[in-house]
Order: structure tokens, then sequence, then C-alpha cells
């Protein structure tokens, strides 16, 4: 466990493979807040949080539920059953204990509840970390990095999609074009862009 | 535990009922008070986000009245008097009586009246022309006719013609006042409801300049202002100015414009008619600020419908009392 690879988990998600473009989890919020980029930024700060708290919680459901009990093939939906109610439960503490946070933030909560990047994060975590043999604590930082990581990734896709259609609002665009089909061609050019970065030898 | 199947229903319903039994506990702990009247404020409020009340969207201004911020002045434009009264009644008081207000825009100089003075090639919005090197036009009071305050009308009230001269639909607008405040050359008013009669331009240059640059300025001529039977009208540096408290819709001034720039609203005015018993005192050929009544002195005087514009300032001077509004709308004015 040395830097370089804590560097490489960060880097990785967040532009090799990241979630949006190029793991293509996630699209729905992707398109649907990304027209302004204060709200964008809301957003992508509400998936790093439950991205983080689910990567750190689905670790122990995964090692110490889970694989005692030899039902890993239940990941699926015992990761759903810990999102959703993390989600909800952050959700409850953040209206009572700052309901500013919870105006900013509050919105974005019950859409991260199904979204399949977070629980794409989990089941990668669990694909790439706790299959492989590495040992519990190195597993664990990584896990929790890696859903950090992948959070930023996806905000960052949301913050510049979002950029991008703040300007194209004002641009001269085609009248069959505007709105949605202009966004979902913008999108295609920046995963294409973001294919550029899997080239990137890390570590 | 022997078999897969027993070991994962075990699990999994265990693994629910404790995320469960968390929630539930959570929303004791964790409960926020909610005051059911806002939800019910809110769900009767146009929805519309607007700000026009003056506070952040309809569960803003739901939360404000229930909490009693709101004064006397409480009012939401987009749902008008019906939505107060209703809201009113939740809160269990009275509604105050408002007029409704509406937009108006200031200036009619569409491209083919107006001279334009550059072509501007930037993005297609008022205040970034503005920014860039102020009116694409000659008018530096006038509409840039770039379409910031059609873009900003949540109630899609304001349109563009090909002409590039902005229209307000007034079925439509709820005088929230978001064009308003989005217009960077300030053109747009808001006045109530029932003013018909309005000034479309906001020209301040003098007579000679206002009507080199554009074709339906106000070039500040004062004929209106002297005719006016109401002294509503007034000027303003070289601007005709109509004051709403005292206007009376009677469209003297839109008649008398030489070029057009105060515009009559009213599709169908009533007209005057001289009765028989008219003994023809000419009194109401003197005041008639249009000049559509004619006759000799001693003979019955005629009205020429296509100029009278109905004001009924004729009605008030004739000594024979002969004279009647008709027409219009079913509309019917007895001998005054």
């Amino acid at each position: 466990m040395d830097l370089g690879q804590l560097l490489a988990i960060v880097i990785g998600a967040v532009f090799v493979s990241n979630f949006v473009l190029m793991r293509f989890l996630g699209l729905c919020p992707f398109v649907g807040v990304s027209k302004d980029s204060d709200s964008a930024l809301g957003m992508g700060m509400a998936v790093i949080f439950v991205m983080t708290m689910a990567s750190l919680v689905t670790w122990f459901v995964y090692n110490y539920i889970l694989v005692p009990l030899e039902i890993t093939y239940l990941r699926t939906i015992a990761f759903i059953l810990v999102i959703a109610t993390l989600v909800q439960f952050v959700e409850m503490v953040i209206e009572k204990t700052s309901p500013a946070l919870h105006k900013s933030l509050g919105i974005y909560l019950p859409l991260i509840t199904t979204n399949c990047a977070v629980l794409g994060v989990a089941v990668v975590n669990v694909e790439t970390f706790m299959v492989t043999g590495l040992p519990r604590n190195a597993s664990f930082i990584y896990t929790v990095l890696h859903g950090f990581s992948a959070g930023l990734g996806f905000t960052l896709a949301l913050v510049l999609m979002a950029a991008i259609r703040e300007r194209l609002e004002l641009g001269a665009v085609p009248k069959s074009m505007r709105g949605i089909a202009i966004t979902f061609i913008t999108a295609g050019l920046m995963a294409m862009a973001f294919q550029g970065f899997s080239g990137l030898k890390i570590g | 535990m022997q078999s897969v199947v027993a070991r994962s229903m075990l699990a999994l319903s265990g693994m629910a009922a404790i995320f469960g039994a968390i929630l539930a506990f959570a929303s004791r702990i964790f409960a926020v008070h909610r005051d059911p009247r806002v939800e019910k404020i809110a769900e009767i409020l146009p929805g519309a986000n607007c700000g026009a009340c003056g506070y952040p969207g309809c569960q803003g201004f739901a939360e404000a009245l229930v909490k009693g911020e709101v004064g006397e002045g409480a009012y939401c434009p987009p749902g008008g008097p019906d939505v107060m009264a209703k809201v009113a009644e939740i809160l269990g008081v009275a509604a105050g009586e408002v007029v409704p207000m509406v937009a108006v825009v200031h200036c009619n100089g569409g491209r083919s009246n107006a001279v334009e003075r550059l072509e501007y090639d930037g993005i297609e919005d008022c205040r970034a022309a503005i920014l860039v090197g102020g009116s694409p036009k000659a008018c530096i009071f006038g509409c840039l006719g770039l379409g910031t305050c059609s873009a900003v009308c949540p109630f899609d009230a304001v349109t563009l013609d090909d002409d590039r001269v902005v229209h307000i639909d007034r079925e439509k607008c709820t005088g929230c006042g978001k064009c308003v405040e989005a217009c960077p050359v300030n053109i747009i008013e808001l006045v109530p409801m029932d003013m018909r009669v309005h000034v479309k331009c906001s020209s301040h240059d003098k007579g000679k300049r206002a009507k080199e640059v554009c074709k339906v300025a106000c070039i500040g001529c004062q004929l209106c202002a002297k005719k006016c039977p109401h002294d509503a009208i007034h000027m303003e540096d070289d601007l005709a100015v109509i004051d709403y408290a005292k206007c009376q819709n009677c469209g003297v001034c839109a008649a008398v414009c030489p070029t057009g720039a105060i515009v009559d609203d009213v599709k169908a005015r009533p007209k005057a008619s001289i009765g028989s018993d008219c003994v023809g005192s000419g009194k109401c050929k003197e005041v008639c600020p249009v000049k559509a009544i004619s006759g000799e002195p001693g003979e019955r005087h005629e009205v020429d419908r296509g100029k009278c514009i109905g004001c009924g300032l004729c009605i008030e001077v004739c000594p024979t009392k002969s004279i009647r509004i008709v027409g219009a709308l079913g509309h019917q004015k007895a001998k005054v």
C-alpha cells in the first residue's frame, strides 16, 4: 500500500474509468441535473458524500455478513438495501441538523437513492478490492478512497457538462437540435474525449 | 443454518429488519416539525417559482405566509385574487383587494421602423448586446429586439414577431415583473390591467433626432398633452408619459399622435351619434379632439364615424342633450 497505488486509484476512478463517461453509469442525473452549474455542483457534492459512505458501509456488509454466511451472490440486492437505507438516513440527519445544507443538497438525495452509479461503485469495489485477496486493511482504505474518487469523477463530468450546456443555451443551435438532442451529442463527444485517458499508464 | 436458501433468507430479512428499525428510530429522533398549512398553500400557489412575491419560489412564499412574515402587501401576481382568497381562507385572514397588473413594453420600433446603427452578431440576449457595444439600434432608449424578456417570461406571455417587436399576451401575462427586471433598457412597465392606451416609445431624444432614428418615435410635439381631456398625459424630457391614475382610456392621444407612437389597444370603440333634436350650437364641434363632427351653425351636425373615438366629450357640452354614445360590444350609453 504505497502512495503510488493510492494515486493510481484516484486517477483511475476520476479519469481513466470515469463512472459517467467511461462506464456509462448514472446517466440519468448526468442529463437531468446538468442544466446549470450550481445545481450540478450540489448534486456532485451529494454524490461524493453518498458514494464514500456507501463504499464504507458495503465493505462492512460484504466482509462481515455476506462472506461469513457464504451468500456473496446476493451482494447486488444487499447493496441496494444498504444504499437506500443509508441515503434515507443521511437525509433525515441533514434535515434535522443543518436545514441550510438540506435545502441545497436535500433535493438531490432522493435522486441518488436508486442511482446505478452508487451501486456500481459498491459492485466494482467488491470485484477489484475484495475478491482479489488484498489484506483487509488495504482493501478497506482502497474501497473508501475509490468510492470518494468515483464521486469526484462523477462531479467532474457533471460540472463540465453543465458548463457546456450553459454555453449552448446562448449559442445558435439549430431548432430541431435544441435541448436534449444537442445534450446527447455533447455527452457522446465528451465520452470520446475521455477515451483518450484510457491509454494512461499509472503506477 | 445448513442450506443456502435458509441462510440467504435469514440474512436479508435480518438486514431489512435492522435497517427498517434504524430508519423508524431515526425518523423519531430526527423528526422535523412541519406546519401542514405550508403544504396546503404551496399546492394552491401556481408553482411557477417566478419570485414576483419577493420570496424565493412558491415554497418560500408559503412558508413566509404561514410564519406570518408577510404583511398586508402579500400578493401572488400570477395567481391573482382567486389564489389569494384561497390562501387567506387557509390562514384564516381576509384577503386584500389588488388590481391585477400587466406588462407593457414602451417601444414599438421594430426592424422596419427603427434605424439600426450596426449589425449585431453576438449572443441572442439584450443584456449581452448592451455589454458588448450598446444597443444595435440608433435609438439608445429603445427595445433591442433580442428577446431577453421573452426568454425570462415563465408564462410564455412575451413573444417577438418577425419584425422583432415585442408583444405581450394580456391573457397570459400575470404581472410577475420578471421581464421588467430583465430588460436592460428599462422600457417594460407594469400597468393596471384595465389601462388600454399606451405610449409605445421611450425616447427622450429631441423631435428631429427621434424622427430620424425611428418612424414610430415620440417626437415631443405635445399634441397629446394639449388634447388630453383628463390631464392624464404630460411631457417628461421630450417624451409623452401617461399618468395611469388619471387616464380614462378615451384614446384621444392615440388619435392625435402624428407618428403613431401612442397605441390604442381598444379593439372596437363606441361612437357618438347626434339625434334629430340637434339645434346646431356648434359646441360639440369645438370640443371634439379629433375633429369628427361637422355641420353648419344652426343645422343638425354629423359625426364622422371613422374619426370618432367615442371619448364622450361632446355629450357633456351639448345644450340640448341630443348626443348619444352607441355601438361597440353591445355597449350603449344613454343621453347623459
